[in-house]
């Protein structure tokens, strides 16, 4: 049913419908209004649920990570610091292979503080184990909710989700959506039978200590399970269709005017909306530009970004997060899926934007693709302000 | 217990060591129908070295400071399954993760109401990682990090009142405990398994590497421990001393003479009394001295 709705309210009413035994959460904005929201509908009676109001991040992972390991689905939700502060569980949760759903409210990293919109918390904790899926509008954050609990629960898989959504742009925008009714979900996301749990009728120990004789086969281990999972997204995208009626392809990445482009912008999340504005726009004035979308950043869609951009002779990465020294982040990992190749883009230029909340306008993309020329950028930051950067503290 | 024990043989944990007899005879004491959280740290590391764990109950390991957290999760997960009141949930770990880094989710666990049991077996430094001092660590005590020296005679400060900052928060029971006296340890192990809500028990085991004691003396350290009255045993109920182990008090230096990592103060007469001021602070401020029969 279409309804008008605030994304965080949009998340809570899904995550109600997927029923969720356990849910912890503390409080960190802009994640804040879809912990709120399922509190009252546990307050209310319309959810059956167990609310741990915990004292920090840290404990909120540790909660859903004892919820899920005695057989509940559980979730969680956080952003920013908060992320980082639940990181050493992240990480352990992942170790454990345990179908955890978390949303991740994307926003920026202290110092300086900063409450606005980037993608450099969950972009931080990428080396987890945790699937990545981001969205570009609160229909796909709703749908990836539950897309995120099936992979998730994937007897395949049993790895954790993080779905990650923009702050603000998306936890705090109101949009129209398409909210899953009650018998649809049942019939796509059946009642969670967990593979291993702690009952005390079949005792088990979880969390043994592997010494140099176990530890890397579990780290391969979750690698395979990532590579193979690219698959298995692509069959849950397609069962998802038949029930929903929104097709989402391979669930890796979104070709926007891409087949004949000759200037591409890669980018991830709400950011592609205003990008794909502005191709329509140079498109009706005749000039091959498109958007390529990534959606699964984890596993990170390799072979996927070599067959759409193969024959694509410019590229823009459009980056939300920096690895300060490097490198932006995606924008090394799509090189890196034409090293050795013979067919690739001539050009792979980096661009970082957006960060701490600077808007990325229509204009901001206007000017990606003009600087995206014969010669490769990488470190180049757009919209930046000269008059900041001037020095204070000189001799 | 003989038959189908919990925590079965067979562990790596040393020779002597205090804290594998206290944990059989808590998950004795409190059996069967139980799933334990454990943190990081020695018992840990002994009981559950893959592909092998010493445990007959369900037991999870997650990190260092959040098995209480991870409890919380646990016993939340109970409720919603219906099967709460059939399981016991005991979350325990060392005195470093009790004291030190899991201070906060442990802290929020009791405050939050959980049917829980926190047990911390406290031996009184980090002895997982050689030796360095805690919270938990005694006045004057020679470790790793607070070695003696010119300048030092060991660990500044006393330890930390963990139990009372627990009884604090006004839970139905907190207790100390000794591995020196078992019946002790299981009686205060069932009666907390039987109250429902938070519950903190902290037993003293004795650590024969780090408090350089010959193995086959785990005992009678721990006894001599509560019989100097530098280990009081204490119950209490909602924030209230409701019963204590009373004592006639020995002199410290008859436990301190017992282990290497007090050998420094031996000679030291000045550092002995302070050691003893300790000791009558706690005989005083836990009424434990046991008076001659007139």
């Amino acid at each position: 049913m279409k309804e008008f709705l605030e994304g965080s309210h949009a998340i809570a009413e899904i995550i109600k419908s997927c029923q969720p035994g356990v849910i912890s959460a503390y409080p960190i904005t802009p994640q804040t209004h879809i912990v709120e929201d399922l509190a009252q509908m546990v307050s209310s009676g319309e959810l059956k649920s167990q609310f741990v109001n915990v004292e920090s991040e840290h404990s909120a992972a540790s909660v859903v990570l004892g919820g899920s390991a005695t057989g509940v689905r559980v979730y969680t939700a956080t952003s920013s610091q908060g992320l980082f502060l639940m990181q050493e569980v992240v990480f352990n949760i992942a170790g454990m292979r345990l179908p955890i759903v978390m949303t991740c409210a994307n926003r920026a990293i202290s110092a300086p503080i900063n409450i606005w919109n980037d993608q450099q918390d969950s972009i931080s904790l990428r080396d987890s184990g945790w699937f990545q899926i981001y969205a570009e509008d609160n229909q796909e954050a709703v749908d990836f909710h539950l897309i995120a609990y099936r992979l998730a629960e994937d007897k395949r898989v049993m790895l954790p989700v993080m779905v990650c959504m923009d702050g603000f742009i998306l936890t705090h925008g109101m949009e129209t959506v398409d909210m899953p009714e009650q018998d649809k979900v049942n019939k796509f996301l059946p009642a969670y039978k967990p593979l291993y749990k702690l009952d005390t009728a079949d005792p088990i120990s979880m969390g043994l200590l592997a010494d140099p004789d176990y530890y890397m086969e579990t780290r391969f281990a979750i690698q395979e399970t990532m590579r193979e999972s690219i698959g298995y997204l692509f069959d849950i995208s397609k069962e998802f269709n038949n029930v929903f009626g929104r097709d989402y392809k391979d669930l890796l990445v979104e070709e926007y005017q891409v087949e004949d482009a000759e200037k591409v912008i890669v980018a991830m999340g709400s950011v592609c909306g205003t990008i794909k504005e502005v191709v329509d726009e140079q498109r009706a004035k005749g000039k091959k530009v498109g958007l390529l979308r990534i959606i699964s950043y984890r596993p990170f869609p390799y072979a996927r970004i070599y067959e759409a951009l193969k024959d694509v002779p410019k590229v823009a990465v459009l980056d939300k997060s920096v690895s300060l020294g490097a490198y932006a982040p995606v924008a090394v990992e799509v090189k890196s899926a034409f090293f050795g190749k013979k067919k690739g883009p001539k050009v792979i230029s980096s661009f970082v934007g957006g960060l701490g909340g600077r808007d990325i306008t229509m204009e901001t993309i206007h000017e990606v693709f003009r600087r995206l020329g014969a010669k490769e950028v990488n470190f180049d930051f757009v919209d930046l302000k000269p008059e900041l950067l001037k020095e204070e503290y000189g001799e | 217990m003989e038959n189908n024990p919990l925590f079965k043989s067979g562990h790596t944990a040393c020779a002597g060591c205090g804290q594998a007899v206290a944990a059989r005879l808590v998950i004795e004491a409190a059996g069967a129908n139980t799933i334990i959280a454990n943190s990081t740290g020695c018992l840990e590391v002994f009981s559950t070295k893959y592909p092998e764990t010493a445990w007959g109950v369900p037991w999870i390991h997650s990190l260092f400071e959040n098995s209480a957290a991870v409890a919380s999760g646990v016993e939340a997960a109970l409720i919603y399954l219906g099967k709460k009141d059939t399981t016991n949930v005991i979350a325990q770990g060392g005195d470093g993760s009790t004291g030190d880094i899991g201070l906060q989710a442990i802290s929020g666990m009791l405050e939050r109401g959980h049917d829980i049991l926190y047990v911390c077996y406290d031996n009184e430094a980090y002895m997982n990682t050689g030796v360095q001092r805690s919270g938990l660590t005694p006045f004057d005590t020679n470790t790793t990090t607070s070695p003696v020296g010119a300048l030092s005679s060991g660990n500044l400060r006393p330890k930390k009142p963990v139990p009372e900052i627990f009884a604090a928060h006004g839970i139905p029971y907190v207790a100390t405990a000794s591995a020196g006296f078992p019946q002790d340890l299981t009686r205060k192990v069932k009666k907390a398994i039987s109250i429902k809500g938070p519950k903190y028990i902290q037993v003293h085991v004795p650590c024969p590497l780090g408090w350089r004691h010959e193995s086959n003396q785990m005992l009678p350290v721990a006894r001599m421990a509560v019989e100097t009255g530098l280990y009081p045993l204490f119950e209490y109920e909602f924030g209230v001393i409701t019963a204590r182990k009373q004592i006639m008090p020995k002199p410290v230096e008859e436990y301190l003479k017992m282990q290497g990592r007090f050998k420094h103060l031996l000679n030291n007469p000045g550092e002995i009394k302070k050691v003893q001021d300790v000791a009558d602070n706690n005989i005083k401020k836990y009424n434990l001295k046991l008076e001659a029969q007139g």
